[in-house]
């Protein structure tokens, strides 16, 4: 009743289930947390936009978007994972993403960022090809990671984005 | 070589009835255990609704040896979310996010790529022969939730299976050996 394995195994268990509890414990924490990130986008300069002897579409833009992403880091958050989006609808697909830019905040300090890139893009003939006119949105994504727990994801849609009529 | 020996003379000590009481005692341990792994994969309608993450292509995020929980559901693959794929011809799953989608207008299938935060490229070269695209088929689910250090248990079973077997081996003979 008293040998070594037993006592080696009650502790074992005990550790086991206390430490199981306090890992719930710090994720149910983070639902305390109310998030309130801002952030801004726009494409002040779109560089070029041509269409390639295959069918494809290349487009060049200069992208300029600045985001403070502070409230999101509670105790309990080891990184954020942030990525821009542009989501265009296209006659054959309802809806295509493309990532255009990502980065990781380790910490809180870090969470005040500014995008400012010249990003070329080669549209495949999967998107289709006749992107001239085209509305697109530009969506800031971000991807909460605890220490341990749940993850949280969620995004700001910036829209009123457009392709020029004419390739250039 | 004192408690080897108390361990056989114990053996040798139990009759019939007893052999079989552990026996079915140990058979209930089981399938109780394999019944909750079932339920699990109902509630998260993904055929493993655990995995371990086995290489560094995810970190910082996702370091060897974390346990990720995985659910599945009906909604809509978009970009951003972290998906474990399986990828035909290989048995190991792979956990990366997906960056680029493209969904049908009238049938809602999906064309995925994906790419792991710590590669330099995107998962094109791990994909079968051919294959540009993740279809849902290919899909097990999304992960939610995350426990860090826990799957080094299972990384170090699959690495040294010397170690499973010890592990199993010796469980067998303290179950069979003890009297309650």
């Amino acid at each position: 009743m008293h040998s070594f394995a037993y006592r080696a195994n009650a502790l074992l268990t005990f550790s086991l289930t206390v430490l199981s509890l306090i890992c719930a414990m710090a994720s149910v924490s983070d639902n305390f947390n109310s998030p309130f990130p801002t952030s801004q986008g726009q494409v002040p300069n779109i560089n070029w936009f041509q269409k390639k002897p295959d069918g494809d579409d290349e487009v060049s833009l200069t992208l300029n978007v600045s985001a403070n992403l502070q409230s999101l880091f509670t105790w309990n958050t080891k990184q954020v994972f942030v990525f821009l989006a542009a989501e265009y609808e296209t006659p054959k697909n309802a809806i295509n993403q493309l990532s255009l830019w990502d980065g990781i905040i380790p910490s809180e300090e870090h969470a005040i960022f500014g995008i400012h890139k010249l990003i070329s893009i080669g549209l495949s003939i999967k998107s289709g090809n006749n992107l001239r006119d085209k509305d697109f949105n530009l969506t800031l994504h971000w991807h909460a990671m605890p220490k341990t727990g749940k993850m949280s994801a969620d995004k700001i849609v910036m829209t009123g984005f457009r392709l020029p009529y004419t390739y250039r | 070589m004192g408690w080897v020996g108390d361990q056989i003379d114990s053996l040798r000590s139990m009759n019939v009835r007893q052999l079989l009481t552990q026996t079915i005692s140990l058979g209930m341990i089981i399938t109780s255990a394999l019944i909750i792994w079932k339920v699990q994969q109902c509630v998260t309608g993904s055929e493993s609704p655990v995995v371990v993450v086995l290489s560094e292509s995810m970190e910082p995020g996702f370091q060897r040896g974390d346990i990720l929980f995985l659910r599945m559901s009906k909604d809509p693959i978009r970009s951003g979310e972290i998906v474990v794929f399986n990828i035909d011809g290989r048995e190991i799953p792979i956990v990366h996010r997906v960056i680029k989608v493209h969904e049908r207008q009238d049938t809602g299938e999906v064309d995925v790529l994906t790419k792991g935060d710590n590669n330099p490229g995107d998962d094109r070269l791990l994909y079968a022969r051919g294959q540009l695209w993740l279809h849902r088929q290919h899909i097990m689910g999304r992960a939610v939730g995350f426990l860090p250090y826990v799957g080094w248990v299972t990384i170090l079973m699959t690495e040294k299976p010397i170690i499973k077997y010890v592990l199993i081996g010796s469980l067998g003979l303290l179950m069979i050996a003890s009297k309650e």
